[in-house]
């Protein structure tokens, strides 16, 4: 007789998925190696659910999967068309809102916006383009900021405030007016404490945080997303590989 | 006088959870929270500088750049847009020669909108300085634009300017009951606080803040939360537009509210109660505070009520942000953060301010909390309908004879009430404000209660001379203007819903605009963050479905329109060359043609 008792499941497109107690949906089904589209969540950091590609639908009803903790029993869908069509539209929402120009980005391929967008079979943004105006910050020596790709997903907010301890990436504004600001009076990257071995510098889904001269030295084409489709990437890295 | 921030945040003790209230102290002082203002505080605080940024930035009250010594806002509700305020609002640009929102050169005077203002009844409102000014006529424009002239501070301006009046037009069980200030207190401490909550629950009140969760599981729910200290907030945000009952129980019944939370607080174990007010209802601050001291006085409030229990009520002002009607964003706001709902569960019964066991609920509410405290659950089970107990409160506005508060009985009918109200030729009503129920007129038998159409108060009518897209439209400014932006579909889709009605309502919609608006709306409805989100759709959603004739008749045969437009193009160009006559505008497709 074993004494390990057998871990809790709940069910999702048929399949059953085991859980910890405690364990969101989304971090229990790419634990077991069933993808879930996400943008904003990180394993490494408590989910806060903003981005809400991870939305599936629970006994009947719709969640994101990343905040919602997976009870014994549950019925979850997620890759079903009606699903997969709501996660195309809010990444359309994602490419109408900021200035996404895929072709001339130095994340291109190593991007998770554009993998996930792929993923879901998005050829265009379908909406008019909002064309924020958003201008970069070159001033530190070693890095740049490209807002203009920022998905304000807080990843990097997230990342310095809680592991590097600086709080150097902040959200300001409400609306479609939120933006993410440096910790300076002058505004300006240069005067805050960033330092390129941050962890946030390398929690970017996107191509917001750079270093500089280190442009395309891996070729399009063999880079990340080129490599291995994101439904790989995304289950390997929650299993910490 | 001059800022002196560290003065400020020793004012409020060094409380960074006070940093909405401090950067009030800081606007007062000098209109705007400059950047290096933003610095200091940030260091007496001991918060990131881009926390107190966000925090400044988030709420529309508070700016980092300098606006005029006389900031005007016109209210911008619809029932303000009907009764004219675009006109007024225009007629005072231009006498200034300024464009929305900008500073005039000599720093004097700006002119910009804010959301509604809770002043339906009494409309157009606006605020200067954060004061409250109704029943804007072109005469009084033109004595407010003569006092800014003469650079006259606004605390000598002729009184009567300010006045609000108090417009109530049917009164039942709430309005109607007089209450001598420690009844309901005494009766609480007499059933004990348990019995106290049975009988809550007992009596069916649900919260009137529009989703109805029963009071009486809330406020057990926060007893039985481990831990020693919880608290009651109150939620006066009362920023629906078209909704202005608050307004009323809080200037004419602060005594039975201020009961309401004290024996919920006596129910729950609560020592320390928060009464969250909306920043554009300034003139109700002195008063209550007086209402709160008076209580103090009489052993109504403080370390020995009644000698049975401790309990105290602060006054927090909000900073002008709908989103924080929101419970959990509300909390937020209160711990000086900005207006961003919270991830559920944890509820704010266990996990709430500061994160310990709290009780929110609405002014409505414990109003009725008090009245079941002192006569018991009969006394709301009396009235109404079996699932909706007791009386709803209606801010009635629009097209109607008589505006003001009406209080009904649940199950009232929308025509009972547009009867009453004196309104004739009702095309639509909008029930429970732009995040409610649009009801066309075939629909006016249907009933107030929540089994039918819940409402949080707000009753707007619309008469068959109205233009109901621009009505929609007008909402969905209002939505794109009050989302936090925490979530995608919200941020966006608000944005987007706005833009595509505005192109619906000029002409220049296509079919795709109106196919693209119900996909938006659905999308926001079912994967939003919180209810702002889930519930922005719903004008657009409702319009679509009872007034589809009116989107067609705007559109244009073209399945797909270009988003350029040539018009808005030459805007540039015409401020450049201060013209506006009709040759520097491409004013349609033919004069477009005939151009070289």
């Amino acid at each position: 007789m074993s004494t390990e008792k057998p871990r809790p499941t709940f069910q999702m497109d048929g399949h059953d998925v085991p859980f910890d107690e405690g364990q969101s949906i989304l971090a229990a089904a790419l634990a077991a190696g069933r993808y879930v589209p996400y943008l904003c969540y990180h394993p490494e950091f408590q989910p806060h659910g903003s981005c809400k590609v991870c939305t599936v639908k629970i006994n009947g009803r719709t969640h994101a999967s990343c905040t919602t903790p997976a009870h014994e029993g549950d019925v979850v869908e997620s890759n079903v068309d009606e699903l997969n069509d709501m996660r195309k539209g809010l990444v359309q929402f994602l490419f109408t809102e900021g200035n996404h120009f895929c072709p001339s980005c130095e994340a291109s391929g190593n991007c998770t916006l554009q993998a996930v967008g792929y993923d879901l079979g998005m050829t265009s943004a379908h909406y008019s383009p909002l064309f924020p105006d958003r201008p970069l910050d070159a001033s530190h020596p070693e890095v740049l900021l490209d807002f203009n790709r920022c998905i304000l997903c807080e990843l990097c907010v997230r990342a310095s405030a809680l592991v590097d301890k600086k709080s150097v990436f902040s959200l300001a504004g409400r609306g479609i007016q939120k933006h993410l600001v440096v910790n300076a009076e002058s505004g300006k990257l240069a005067d805050t404490e960033l330092s390129v071995d941050d962890k946030a510098m390398s929690v970017c889904p996107v191509g917001v945080i750079l270093r500089k001269r280190r442009g395309f030295q891996v070729p399009i084409g063999e880079r990340k997303y080129d490599e291995h489709p994101i439904r790989e990437v995304a289950v390997q890295k929650q299993k910490g590989e | 006088m001059t800022l002196d921030p560290s003065a400020i945040v020793a004012r409020h003790h060094g409380d960074a959870s006070r940093l909405v209230q401090i950067l009030h102290d800081v606007m007062a002082v000098e209109g705007h929270v400059a950047p290096p203002v933003i610095t200091a505080l940030a260091r007496a605080l001991g918060l990131p500088r881009g926390q107190v940024e966000g925090v400044v930035e988030f709420y529309s009250f508070f700016s980092s750049e300098p606006r005029g010594r006389f900031r005007v806002l016109f209210s911008d509700n619809i029932t303000d847009e009907m009764a004219g305020s675009h006109e007024l609002r225009k007629h005072m640009l231009d006498s200034f020669r300024l464009q929305p929102g900008e500073v005039s050169r000599d720093g004097l005077v700006s002119i910009g909108t804010t959301s509604c203002t809770g002043l339906c009844d009494q409309g157009p409102a606006m605020l200067v300085n954060d004061r409250a000014i109704p029943r804007l006529t072109p005469a009084r424009i033109g004595a407010i634009t003569s006092l800014i002239r003469g650079d006259v501070p606004v605390d000598r301006w002729p009184d009567n300017l300010f006045p609000i009046a108090s417009h109530v037009e049917r009164r039942d069980l709430l309005l109607s009951t007089e209450l001598s200030p420690g009844a309901a207190i005494d009766a609480a401490i007499a059933r004990g606080a348990a019995a106290t909550i049975e009988e809550i629950t007992r009596s069916g009140l649900r919260g009137r803040g529009g989703a109805g969760f029963s009071t009486g599981t809330k406020w057990a729910a926060c007893a039985s939360a481990p831990g020693p200290e919880r608290y009651i907030v109150c939620n006066a945000d009362e920023g629906e537009p078209g909704t202005f009952k608050d307004r009323e129980l809080l200037a004419a019944h602060a005594d039975l509210l201020f009961e309401g939370m004290t024996v919920a607080g006596f129910a729950v174990g609560a020592s320390k109660g928060i009464l969250y007010l909306r920043a554009e209802y300034p003139f109700l601050v002195e008063p209550l505070l007086a209402t709160l001291e008076a209580r103090r006085r009489a052993g109504l409030l403080g370390e020995r009520v009644r000698d049975a229990f401790a309990f105290d009520i602060e006054l927090h002002v909000g900073a002008g942000a709908y989103v924080c009607g929101e419970e959990s964003a509300l909390i937020e706001s209160l711990e000086g953060k900005r207006g961003i709902p919270r991830n559920r569960p944890p509820y704010p019964v266990t996990h709430g301010y500061l994160q310990k066991p709290t009780v929110v609920n609405n002014v409505e509410t414990l109003v009725a909390a008090a009245l079941v405290a002192t006569h018991g659950a009969g006394f709301l089970r009396a009235v109404g309908t079996p699932k909706s107990s007791g009386t709803k409160i209606l801010s009635v506005s629009g097209d109607v004879a008589r505006p003001g508060i009406y209080e009904y009985p649940f199950g009232v009918s929308v025509q009972q009430v547009l009867d009453d109200a004196g309104a004739v030729d009702t095309q639509a009503v909008q029930v429970g404000g732009p995040s409610g129920m649009l009801l066309s007129a075939s629909e006016l038998h249907r009933r107030i209660a929540f089994e039918d159409v819940p409402s949080a108060g707000a009753f707007m009518v619309f008469d068959g001379s109205r233009d109901m897209l621009a009505v929609v439209e007008n909402f969905t400014r209002f939505f794109a203007h009050e989302s936090c932006g925490f979530c995608t579909p919200c941020r966006v889709g608000t944005t987007l819903s706005a833009q595509m009605m505005k192109r619906v309502v000029s002409g220049t919609g296509s079919r795709r605009d109106v196919k693209d608006l119900a996909k938006v709306s659905n999308l926001m409805r079912a994967t939003s963050h919180c209810g702002l989100g889930t519930t922005a759709g719903n004008p657009v959603l409702d319009a679509l479905a009872k007034f589809r004739p009116s989107f067609d008749k705007r559109l244009r045969s073209l399945e797909v329109l270009p988003t350029f437009d040539l018009d808005e193009a030459l805007a540039p160009a015409r401020e450049a060359t201060a013209r506006d006559d009709e040759g520097a505008h491409f004013t349609n497709q033919t004069s477009q043609a005939e151009k070289p």
